[in-house]
C-alpha cells in the first residue's frame, strides 16, 4: 500500500521486502527502538504488536516483531533484527512502545537468552529462574543431568527480584529490584486454586480486600511444544496444537493447516472449507459457553456453569460422531479434514441451532438479568480501547472495548468470505461488555452455521497430500480468529520435513497481562471474576 | 389435635413416681441431651440429602442415586466417611484455638436448636426471653468462625474470617430488628406464647404489611447469617478455596458443615415460629370445618412442613444467584435493610395502634 511504502521509506537503513499484504523490514539492533517508535507513532500507527518471535538463525540470534495497524488491520509488518553476539545478546526493548512487549520479551529471553535493554523485568517467563541453558537455541543440551527434576520449591526471592539491564555511557549496568515492598500482604492464587482456569499462579498484593499489584507466574504446565515441533513432521505437529488451547483447539489447528497449505500452494476443496468453518464455529460456541459458565461460577453461580456445560455437551456429541474426538476433535488435517462428515451431522447441527437459541434466552434469563450479576459486572474492570490494543488483548475482550479485530472479517479464511455475519462490537470495555459479547457471538456463530450447513458442496473432503510433506524454504504466517483472540502461526522452514522454527501467538498470554492491568484497585472477588471475563486458557499460555 | 406434651408429661410423671426428684431430673436431662443430639445429626443428614437432590434438579442433574434407593443413604455414607477421616495436624496453627473454634460453632448451633418449639411440649427450654436467647446464643457462632480463621495461620482463612465477622455482625442487626417487630405485635418474647397467639391468624397475616416486610427482611438477613450463597463470601470457594475452614479436616470440618446446614434449618425454624405460626395449623376464622380438617394434620408435620418450605426458599436462592461482593453486601445491610427495618418498626407501631 502507498502509505506503508511511504512510511517505510523513512528508514533508509532498513532492508524492506514486501509480498502481498505482508512486509518484512530488517534493521540493525541499534536502530530497532527508533524504527519501532516511528512505526508506532508515524503517519500510519502500527499500534498492535501481535507477537515477538525469537529466532536462532544458527550463527546469529534475532527477533521478529509482527506488527499490525488497527486502521488497516490486514497489513502485517514483520520487523526483524539480528545480533551476532551469541554469548551475551542484547537487543533494545520495545516494552515502552507496546505494553504487550513486556511478556513477549520475557519469553524470548527465557528461551533464547536474549536480554532486552531497558526492559524493567527480565525474569524468565516459563522456566524456573535457576534453569540452565536456553531451550530454543539450536545447541541446547536437553540432558536431564544438566537440569534434573527439582526437588525443592522455587526460591521466592528469585521470583520476586526483577533483573534489568541498560547501557549508560557505554557501560552495561545490571540492576535488581524487588517486586513487592517489605511487609506487603501477599496472597498466592494458584497454581492449585479452584478459579484460575488451569495452573496459573497469581501473586497478589492486597490492602484489605483491595488489590494493589498482581504478578502472574507461568510455566507450571509448560510442555515445550514449540521445541517439540522442531523435531516433528507437519502432520504430527497438528496434534500438538489441539492440546494448547483445548477449548478452541480446532480453530488453532485450522491456522496451522492454512499456513502449511499456503506454503505448499495447495488447493483445498470447497467442501473441506465449509466443513472446517462449521466445525470452527461450533468450537467457538462450545468455548464461549464454557467461558460464560466459568465466569458465572467464578461469581458463585454454579447453576449457570452447569447450564453452560449442558449445552456444550450437545456440541461435544456432534463432534464425537463426526470427528471421533470430543474435546480434542482432531479433525482438520493438511489439505482438508480427516474424514467425511457423519450422515447425521447436518441433521444434528440443524437441530442444535434452534435448541441453542432457546437456551440462550434461558441463559439471559438466569444470569444476564440477575440484579446481583449486573451489580457485580457493571462498572468493573474497565479496559480502554487504546489499552486493549497496546496490551494486544484481541478477540472478544478487545471487541468489548471497541477494537474491531475480528480476523474472520479482516483476513477472511476458509468459508468466511462466503457468509454474512456481523462483527460484534461494544464500546464500554467493562466486565459486563466482555460477558455479553460472548453470548452475542454465539448468536452470530449460529447464523454462520445456519448459512453453511445446508449448502455444503459435494466433492472430496480433502486434497491429496504427499506422504512426506516438505514445506518450501521460507517464512509462513497465518492468522485466525480463535475463541479468545487472534491466534497466529509463524513457520520458518528450511525446506525440510521438519520446520526450522514454529511460533504460536497465544491470545491467552496477552489476556493475563490485561488482567494484571485492570485488576489493580478492585476487590479480590473481582480479580477472579475479571479472570473469568477475560476467559484465558492456561495451557495456551504454557505452550 | 394430638400434642406432644401428652408424651412428655407422661414420661415426667412416670419418672417422678418411681425416682427421687433429683434423679428423675438427671435422667430427663440425659434423655433430652441424647434426643437433641440425635435429632440434630439426623436432621443434618436429611438436609444434606435434600439440598443435594434439590440442587441437582435445579441444575438438570439427578443428584445422588447410587447408595440405597434414590441415593437415600448417600449422606449416611458420607457421615461414616467423615467420622473415619484423619484429623490432620497442621504446622504453626494455634492448636487450642484451632480445636476450640469448631466446637464453638457447633455448640452455638446446638444451643439455638434446643430452644425451638417443635410442638407443644417438644421444646427443651421455654422461658420468657426465648427470642432474646435465640439471638444471643446464635451470635456466638461468629466467635468460632473468627477463631477458626485466625488460628489456622492461613491468608485465605484470615480473609474469610474477616469477611465473616463483618457480615454476621451486620446482618445480626436486621435479623434482630425484624424479630423485634414481631415481638411488638405479640407483646412477649416467650416462644410458646407467641405460637399460641397465632391460633387464628399467623403473625404474617395478623401483622399485615409490616409483618410481611419484616418476614422478607428476616429471610434475607437470616440467609446471610448462615453464610450460604449468595452471601457465602466467608467461604467463597472460587476465591478463598473454602474460606475460614480451609485448613480443617475430618470431623472438625464436619462440625462446620453440620453447623452450616443446621443453621439454615434454625433460621427457617425461627421464621416459622415467629411469622408462620410455628406448629399451629392453618386456621381461618369462621371456617370451622376447614379448621377441623386442618387439625387432623399433626402439629409436628405443620412445623416441619413450614420450615422445609423456608429451607426450600433458601436453597432456591442459593442455587440461582451469584455471589455478592463484600462492599455490595455491606451496602445492602447498612443502606437498605437496616434503615428499612427501623422504619418498619415505626410502621408496625402505627399498625398496632390504628388497626
Amino acid at each position: 500500500m502507498k502509505v506503508i511504502d511511504e512510511l517505510l521509506a523513512q528508514f533508509p537503513y532498513a532492508d524492506v521486502e514486501s509480498k502481498g499484504k505482508s512486509y518484512s523490514v530488517v534493521v540493525p539492533p541499534k536502530k530497532l527502538h527508533e524504527t519501532a517508535f516511528k512505526l508506532r507513532n508515524g503517519i500510519l500507527a502500527f499500534d498492535f504488536l501481535m507477537d515477538i518471535v525469537g529466532m536462532d538463525y544458527g550463527d546469529s540470534l534475532g527477533t521478529i516483531y509482527n506488527l499490525s495497524c488497527t486502521q488497516f488491520p490486514s497489513y502485517v509488518i514483520a520487523l526483524k533484527t539480528e545480533t551476532d553476539d551469541r554469548k551475551d545478546p542484547l537487543i533494545p526493548s520495545v516494552s515502552d512502545i507496546w505494553e504487550s512487549a513486556n511478556l513477549y520479551e520475557r519469553e524470548v529471553h527465557d528461551f533464547l537468552g536474549i536480554r532486552f535493554l531497558n526492559n524493567p523485568d527480565m525474569r524468565r517467563l516459563f522456566l524456573r529462574q535457576d534453569w540452565k541453558g536456553y531451550p530454543l537455541r539450536k545447541e541446547y543440551d536437553a540432558n536431564p543431568e544438566i537440569n534434573p527434576v527439582p526437588l525443592i520449591n522455587e526460591n521466592l526471592d528469585d521470583m520476586e527480584s526483577l533483573p534489568s539491564i541498560n547501557i549508560t555511557a557505554g557501560e552495561k549496568v545490571e540492576k535488581l529490584h524487588k517486586l513487592f515492598e517489605e511487609g506487603e500482604y501477599i496472597v498466592n492464587f494458584g497454581p492449585q486454586h479452584p478459579a484460575t482456569h488451569g495452573v496459573l499462579h497469581l501473586r497478589v498484593s492486597l490492602d484489605g480486600e483491595i488489590i494493589k499489584k498482581v504478578d502472574p507466574n507461568f510455566g507450571y504446565i509448560h510442555r515445550g511444544i514449540e521445541k517439540m515441533t522442531e523435531s516433528y513432521t507437519y502432520p504430527q505437529i497438528l496434534h500438538l496444537i489441539d492440546r494448547m488451547d483445548y477449548l478452541s483447539g480446532t480453530i488453532h489447528r485450522h491456522a496451522m493447516c492454512l499456513a502449511v497449505e499456503k506454503g505448499l500452494e495447495m488447493e483445498v476443496p470447497l467442501r473441506a472449507h465449509y466443513i472446517r468453518t462449521i466445525i470452527d464455529e461450533l468450537t467457538r460456541i462450545a468455548s464461549h459457553l464454557l467461558g460464560w459458565g466459568c465466569m458465572a461460577m467464578d461469581m458463585g453461580s454454579i447453576t449457570a456453569f452447569v447450564y453452560g456445560m449442558r449445552d456444550r455437551e450437545k456440541i461435544m456429541d456432534i463432534f464425537e460422531e463426526t470427528c471421533g474426538g470430543r474435546l480434542m476433535a482432531n479433525y482438520h488435517v493438511i489439505g482438508g479434514v480427516m474424514n467425511d462428515i457423519h450422515p447425521n451431522f447436518q441433521r444434528n447441527v440443524k437441530n442444535f441451532i434452534p435448541y441453542m437459541r432457546k437456551m440462550l434466552k434461558e441463559h439471559h434469563l438466569l444470569f444476564t438479568g440477575n440484579p446481583i450479576a449486573r451489580g457485580r459486572m457493571e462498572g468493573i474492570g474497565y479496559l480502554s480501547k487504546e489499552m486493549a490494543i497496546s496490551l494486544g488483548a484481541s478477540g472478544p475482550t478487545g471487541r468489548a472495548s471497541g477494537w474491531s479485530n475480528d480476523v474472520r472479517k479482516i483476513e477472511p479464511y476458509a468459508a468466511y468470505r462466503l457468509v454474512d455475519f456481523k462483527e460484534m462490537l461494544r464500546s464500554d470495555g467493562m466486565t459486563f461488555d466482555r460477558y455479553i459479547i460472548r453470548l452475542d457471538e454465539i448468536e452470530e456463530s449460529l447464523k454462520i452455521i445456519e448459512q453453511l450447513i445446508d449448502n455444503i458442496p459435494g466433492g472430496a473432503y480433502a486434497a491429496k497430500t504427499k506422504a512426506i510433506i516438505r514445506l518450501p524454504e521460507g517464512e509462513y504466517f497465518q492468522r485466525v480468529e480463535g475463541a479468545r483472540g487472534e491466534f497466529d502461526v509463524y513457520i520458518n522452514s528450511k525446506g525440510d520435513k521438519y520446520p526450522y522454527r514454529v511460533k504460536f501467538r497465544s491470545p491467552s498470554l496477552t489476556l493475563v497481562s490485561a488482567l494484571k492491568a485492570i485488576a489493580v484497585g478492585s476487590k479480590v472477588a473481582d480479580l477472579i471474576m475479571l479472570g473469568g471475563s477475560l476467559d484465558y486458557v492456561v495451557p495456551c499460555i504454557d505452550r | 389435635m394430638f400434642h406432644f406434651n401428652v408424651v412428655t408429661d407422661w414420661i415426667d410423671e412416670f419418672l417422678h413416681t418411681y425416682l427421687l426428684d433429683g434423679w428423675a431430673l438427671f435422667i430427663e436431662f440425659v434423655l433430652i441431651g441424647l434426643i437433641l443430639l440425635t435429632a440434630y445429626a439426623v436432621l443434618a443428614l436429611i438436609l444434606i440429602y435434600v439440598e443435594r437432590k434439590i440442587c441437582a434438579f435445579f441444575q438438570c442433574r439427578l443428584g445422588p442415586t447410587r447408595v440405597g434407593p434414590l441415593g437415600l443413604f448417600q449422606s449416611v455414607a458420607d457421615m461414616i466417611k467423615i467420622l473415619l477421616k484423619e484429623l490432620i495436624k497442621i504446622n504453626k496453627v494455634d492448636p487450642l484455638l484451632f480445636r476450640l473454634a469448631a466446637f464453638l460453632v457447633i455448640i452455638a448451633s446446638i444451643c439455638t436448636f434446643g430452644a425451638i418449639p417443635f410442638d407443644k411440649g417438644l421444646h427443651v427450654i421455654d422461658f420468657n426471653i426465648g427470642v432474646f436467647y435465640l439471638l444471643a446464643i446464635s451470635s456466638l457462632g461468629v466467635v468460632g468462625i473468627l477463631l477458626a480463621g485466625w488460628s489456622s495461620n492461613n491468608k485465605y482463612t484470615m480473609i474469610g474470617a474477616m469477611r465473616s465477622g463483618a457480615q454476621l455482625i451486620s446482618y445480626e442487626l436486621s435479623c434482630g430488628l425484624s424479630l423485634m417487630t414481631i415481638i411488638m405485635l405479640s407483646g412477649t418474647m416467650q416462644l410458646s406464647v407467641i405460637v399460641e397467639q397465632q391460633d387464628y391468624a399467623w403473625n404474617i397475616f395478623r401483622g399485615g404489611i409490616p409483618a410481611v416486610i419484616a418476614f422478607v427482611i428476616y429471610l434475607i438477613a437470616g440467609h446471610a447469617e448462615t453464610n450460604r450463597g449468595p452471601f457465602d463470601l466467608p467461604e467463597a470457594e472460587s476465591e478463598l478455596t473454602a474460606g475460614y475452614h480451609t485448613e480443617y479436616s475430618g470431623i472438625q470440618f464436619g462440625f462446620f458443615y453440620l453447623a452450616e446446614y443446621l443453621n439454615m434449618f434454625i433460621i427457617a425454624a425461627i421464621a416459622t415460629t415467629l411469622f408462620l405460626g410455628g406448629w399451629m395449623p392453618l386456621h381461618v376464622p369462621g371456617w370451622e370445618s376447614f379448621n377441623e380438617v386442618m387439625n387432623y394434620i399433626p402439629p409436628v408435620l405443620w412445623f416441619f412442613g413450614k420450615t422445609f418450605f423456608c429451607v426450600f426458599l433458601a436453597l432456591w436462592v442459593r442455587w440461582t444467584m451469584p455471589r455478592l461482593r463484600i462492599d455490595q453486601l455491606l451496602n445492602l445491610e447498612w443502606k437498605i435493610l437496616m434503615p428499612l427495618s427501623l422504619l418498619n418498626i415505626i410502621f408496625m407501631a402505627l399498625w398496632i395502634i390504628y388497626w
